[in-house]
């Protein structure tokens, strides 16, 4: 794993958080949405917190899809859950909430889950059918951890 | 009622969320590593390549539907509820699901740390 690669995995959880945030502030604000108006569903998107959200979610699926060109996701999937631990240190540290003891132990869990899955190879099954021979042969390079 | 419909959402989220992140996976792979390809071929093929991928296509199709999905929820339910549930739920389908289509070597390690982190989810949320 390249320095290169470790901030595109750290571009993933960064990216998460805020779009994850600013959409569910931005349907807040928009309230309960009702089956029989579909349209509005549609119309929330245009919401300018709803809009920012949606540009931070593509810079994440920018940076998701970047890290599954060259890792296994059973190895991005749990790696790039650092973002629930920002997300709680956020809460903590800048706005100054109060985070629970049986939160800290979800982080300290999410933490050690981390921890296991980045020891590990970060590619396990090598694809029978990439595009050119050249990305075979970079594939079959990156199977150590 | 609004409780069931928010379950109804999660649920839909953890599949369409794990479709999703099946046939995007299955599409990179195929692509192959964006990194060197930008620096052999340039990012505009490297976007047609990817764009073109009809596993591509599939998987932002279903992500598409697991974002509206997500909306619906976040607007019948709190976000304490919906994105931690449907997470850590999609991150126990998810090994399942690259073991079984996408023959990851899902070892022990691997199943440890997806159930540490979906239980660790949880925890955030109580």
């Amino acid at each position: 794993m390249t320095l290169r690669k470790y901030l595109v995995l750290a571009g993933v959880s960064i990216f998460a958080v805020t779009g994850d945030s600013l959409v569910s502030a931005g349907m807040k604000r928009i309230g309960s949405i009702s089956l029989r108006h579909l349209p509005d569903i549609i119309l929330a998107v245009f919401h300018p917190e709803v809009t920012l959200g949606i540009l931070f979610l593509l810079a994440f699926f920018a940076c998701y899809m970047t890290a599954l060109s060259w890792a296994d996701l059973t190895y991005v999937l749990p790696a790039t859950s650092v973002s629930f631990i920002l997300l709680t240190l956020v809460a903590k540290f800048v706005l100054h909430e109060a985070v629970s003891l049986t939160r800290w132990l979800g982080v300290l869990l999410i933490s050690i889950g981390v921890g296991v899955v980045t020891q590990g190879p970060a590619l396990t099954h090598r694809p029978r059918h990439t595009e050119s021979s050249d990305c075979l042969t970079a594939s079959t390079a990156r199977m150590e951890p | 009622m609004k409780q069931l419909y928010a379950w109804g959402a999660v649920a839909t989220i953890v599949t369409a969320s794990t479709a999703g992140d099946v046939l995007l996976s299955r599409a990179m792979k195929q692509v192959g590593d964006v990194g060197e390809l930008r620096r052999r071929l340039g990012l505009p093929a490297v976007v047609g390549r990817v764009l073109r991928n009809p596993n591509f296509l599939l998987g932002v199709s279903a992500m598409a539907i697991a974002f509206y999905a997500m909306l619906f929820g976040l607007s019948w339910a709190d976000v304490s509820l919906v994105i931690p549930a449907s997470t850590s739920l999609t991150f126990v389908t998810n090994a399942m699901a690259a073991k079984i289509f996408l023959h990851e070597r899902v070892d022990h390690r691997r199943w440890v740390a997806a159930l540490l982190v979906a239980g660790g989810v949880i925890l955030l949320a109580l």
